[in-house]
């Protein structure tokens, strides 16, 4: 960005937030979706029961029926305007599995390029302006500082335009690649529509190394303000936030963590691993489970089984996205972000059951995507004119998988011989942590009111539990993003609302 | 923080006109398109006061019901309508706004929400909730409206019919066109409107012309084109200099309005038509369908039926994002 306009942006960013408080970039509604926490209390006064509800729904996977396959990437992408690249990526994949095609290695290359790309432009906004300011800020700060405003009277003004300068930067190479960054069309089965042309190679080489920096810098904010902090420490390790559950993950051959491709990982809540699958085999391994108060399905491992909203060996509840995963893996693939899951499970043990590391995690993901980037345009192979292989087998079933910021997240078609969808079943990255989220909500609630007192800090801490998952229930629905922000109703034993609480 | 909104000194200030932003049956993705203005913001917070946008803000529905009639000077509603609530919002920002803009494709047309249209409610209901293949309800659960446990009663909102595009629930002034709109359409229409200017009632705020017009293969269009197959993008190389429609691939440019900066022709794609018809055309499936079909180079039937196997799913096709707004409005597939 030339210096004016970043005069212009930080003149308008102050501005705003003055004004406004929230204005600018604060789309922690938006991620999550539509939200609704219903809590009943007992006659003691004390929680009896808490819902947390999503109440939206799309039809994705029956409106898929009579689609080219082709079209899929692009189709399924509007599921959500947030994590497009997530889904075209993984619907992408799966055109390559149906269609029996391996793309040649620039394309696979190109095809990582832009999701860790995407994954650190996404990762960087849950970090600075979604749930990152919990912690940067503080959890008992007032909400009104609890933002990206807080954030930047925490860091200075300096990091909040360097986050918009970097996040926009960022996004230019996904629109270079994908054509656009809201709705990108990269994707084909057997590999991408358009490759890097060799005299645009040194500046993205350029943004590459900046977000190498940036992303080395967050974790550094992280340990000066977080882990030097004896109280957010006790709060992240504290029982309403800590659930003993399995978790899931892609990993490498070596069982590394990668975003874009491998085999799922799945470990219990010892750490010990239970499963290792590739995507094929998931309907051995995933299974949902309906209740009547939300247009959510409710993940869990198959083999286990569903005992309701409990943790522990015998649920089969797991968990996914950034804590999940590293507890899948055995290490990370490059050098600086092992450094720092080493750091991260030193401080944490193995594995690491507090919902509120969600953020630690996040940002030793941000170093590895950061520095998977600079690696894969050093590599002399990326702008190769070899992008694409043109399938020619019939198509028959395909399941791609891919991490999403937000978890694991399944793509699997069914065509006829001409490549038309006549079936289709999509896990999406929060469907799989919906029921653990379900039971961090009632726990949070569970510890926060007691004899009918409702304390001040109930939403907040509320909040806490389950936007440490960064969740997007957009996604979970195949829905829409909710119309009203999170809303919690306070119920007597009678059923009469006491209170009800709005953020 | 509405009581953030209204500190003494700021009554004094002089009043700018007050915008509001809401989202209905949609992604997210337009949401980001006005994220996605950056330091362009400033341009728009110096001119307007937001004083609704969930997304961003804790401004809550009452305090829009508060609201003078015809008070909001302009409200930007995205999504398409699929729930009572979404309705009921729709009817509450028209009634306190002087301009309502159907902002996106989905509020504009129906968006690819609306290819749900083809499909009865009951069937999305039975595959999600019962015949999916991870689903394991042996006991046939459905969410419900009203759920009763144990004396607690959880309640959801009703999922209707058929999705349906903005206009056809509240009147709309003007629509802003895109999945995503760019942020520059954005901007200029907003400047526009604030500048004073009131193009008739009805327009959509970006270039009434073909996307072909601003298409940097544009040069590499045959004046006559011939259609001896229709190939699908999977299944053949794009060259990434020549017109997509010369290559044989199925490209909306000709019957879709232009203003997009060719994104996805960009990213070496053919165009799928999100920016919808231009003003001259009333049904841009119809349209598009009458320039290829007139294009065939093909006399039999049988030779017909052939290339017309390049476009095995018509509706999608044509009316990616159009569905809800078409003639056709509502096609229903066999269960």
């Amino acid at each position: 960005m030339e210096k004016p306009i970043q005069d212009a942006w930080n003149t308008a960013y102050t501005r705003a937030n003055e004004k406004t408080r929230r204005i600018v970039v604060d789309p922690i509604t938006r991620l999550e979706g539509h939200g609704k926490i219903d809590i009943y209390l007992d006659e003691n006064g004390d929680v009896d029961r808490a819902f947390f509800q999503v109440p939206e729904l799309r039809g994705f996977e029956v409106f898929s029926i009579g689609r080219p396959a082709e079209d899929m990437p692009q189709i399924t992408s509007r599921i959500c305007g947030v994590c497009p690249t997530a889904h075209h990526m993984a619907a992408t994949k799966a055109l390559d599995d149906l269609y029996h095609v391996e793309p040649p290695p620039a394309a696979k290359k190109l095809r990582e390029l832009i999701y860790n790309t995407f994954m650190l432009e996404d990762h960087a906004l849950h970090v600075y302006i979604l749930g990152g300011p919990d912690f940067i800020v503080g959890p008992d700060a007032p909400a009104a500082e609890r933002n990206v405003v807080g954030v930047i009277g925490k860091v200075g003004l300096e990091t909040g335009k360097r986050v918009i300068v970097m996040r926009k930067r960022l996004r230019e190479i996904i629109s270079y690649l994908g054509g656009k960054v809201i709705h990108p069309v990269f994707g084909l089965p057997g590999g991408v529509a358009k490759g890097i042309a060799p005299e645009d190679l040194p500046a993205l080489r350029e943004v590459a190394r900046e977000g190498l920096e940036f992303a080395r810098f967050t974790l550094q904010v992280f340990k000066d303000i977080v882990l030097t902090n004896d109280e957010y420490m006790k709060l992240i390790t504290s029982y309403p936030y800590t659930h003993r559950t399995y978790y899931m993950g892609l990993v490498d051959d070596e069982n590394r963590v990668n975003f874009y491709d491998g085999h799922i990982r799945v470990v219990n809540p010892n750490g010990e691993v239970f499963a290792r699958f590739p995507a094929r085999q998931y309907t051995d391994y995933v299974a949902e489970h309906v209740e009547s108060w939300s247009y959510v399905r409710f993940s869990y491992l198959k083999p286990v089984g569903w005992t309701g909203f409990t943790d522990g060996f015998d649920s089969g509840i797991y968990a996914v996205a950034p804590l999940a995963r590293l507890n899948a893996a055995e290490g990370m693939a490059t050098p600086e972000a092992q450094k720092a899951y080493d750091e991260y499970f030193a401080a944490l043990g193995h594995p690491v059951h507090y919902t509120l590391a969600n953020h630690w995690a996040r940002i030793v993901e941000m170093i590895f995507a950061a520095e998977r980037i600079v690696e894969l345009l050093d590599d002399p192979e990326i702008t190769s004119k070899d992008i694409r292989t043109i399938p020619t087998a019939v198509p028959t079933e395909g399941f791609g998988v891919v991490e999403a910021p937000r978890g694991t997240l399944f793509h699997h078609y069914v065509t006829d011989e001409r490549g038309i969808i006549t079936k289709a079943n999509l896990i999406v990255a929060t469907q799989n942590n919906s029921a653990r989220m379900a039971m961090s909500v009632e726990k949070a609630a569970r510890g926060m009111i007691h004899n009918g007192v409702v304390n001040e800090g109930l939403l907040n801490k509320i909040e806490m539990a389950f936007r440490a998952y960064d969740p997007c229930h957009a996604c979970a629905t195949h829905s829409l993003p909710g119309q009203m922000p999170l809303v919690a109703y306070i119920h007597a034993p009678d059923g009469t609302i006491v209170q009800e609480l709005r953020r | 923080m509405p009581e953030k909104q209204k500190p003494a000194e700021k009554r004094k200030a002089p009043e700018k006109p007050k915008v509001a932003l809401y989202w209905c049956s949609s992604c997210g993705g337009c949401e980001e398109s006005v994220v996605d203005l950056a330091e362009n913001i400033l341009t728009v917070i110096d001119a307007v006061d937001i004083v609704f946008w969930p997304v961003a803000m804790d401004f809550k529905k009452a305090d829009v019901e508060a609201m003078p009639d015809g008070s909001i000077f302009a409200s930007l509603i995205n999504g398409a309508i699929r729930t009572s609530e979404q309705e009921e919002m729709a009817r509450l920002l028209r009634k306190k706004s002087a301009v309502v803009i159907a902002y996106g494709a989905c509020a504009h047309l129906g968006g690819i929400p609306a290819l749900a249209n083809q499909f009865e409610r009951e069937r999305i209901l039975r595959y999600i909730y019962e015949e999916a293949p991870t689903v394991i309800n042996t006991g046939g659960i459905r969410p419900m409206t009203t759920y009763k446990d144990n004396g607690h009663t959880a309640t959801l909102p009703v999922f209707r019919h058929v999705v349906r595009t903005l206009d056809q629930v509240v009147d709309v002034d003007y629509y802003i066109p895109g999945c995503a709109p760019t942020p520059k359409l954005l901007l200029d229409a907003l400047l526009a409107l604030l500048r004073g200017e009131r193009p008739p009632k009805g327009t959509v705020l970006a270039p009434d012309t073909a996307l072909c017009e601003e298409c940097p293969r544009k040069d590499s269009k045959p004046t006559d084109l011939h259609f001896t197959e229709f190939r699908r993008p999977h299944a053949a190389p794009i060259d990434p200099e020549l017109c997509l429609l010369a290559q044989g691939f199925v490209c909306m440019g000709p019957a879709t309005r232009g203003g997009c900066e060719a994104r996805c022709i960009h990213g070496n794609m053919p165009c799928t038509g999100c920016f919808g018809p231009t003003s001259r055309v009333r049904d841009q499936g119809a349209k598009i369908l009458s320039s290829l079909a007139s294009n065939l180079d093909a006399q039999e039937d049988k030779d017909i039926l052939k290339i017309l196997e390049g476009i095995p799913d018509p509706v999608g096709t044509f009316y990616r994002y159009g569905l809800a707004g078409s003639l056709l409005r509502r096609a229903l597939k066999p269960l």
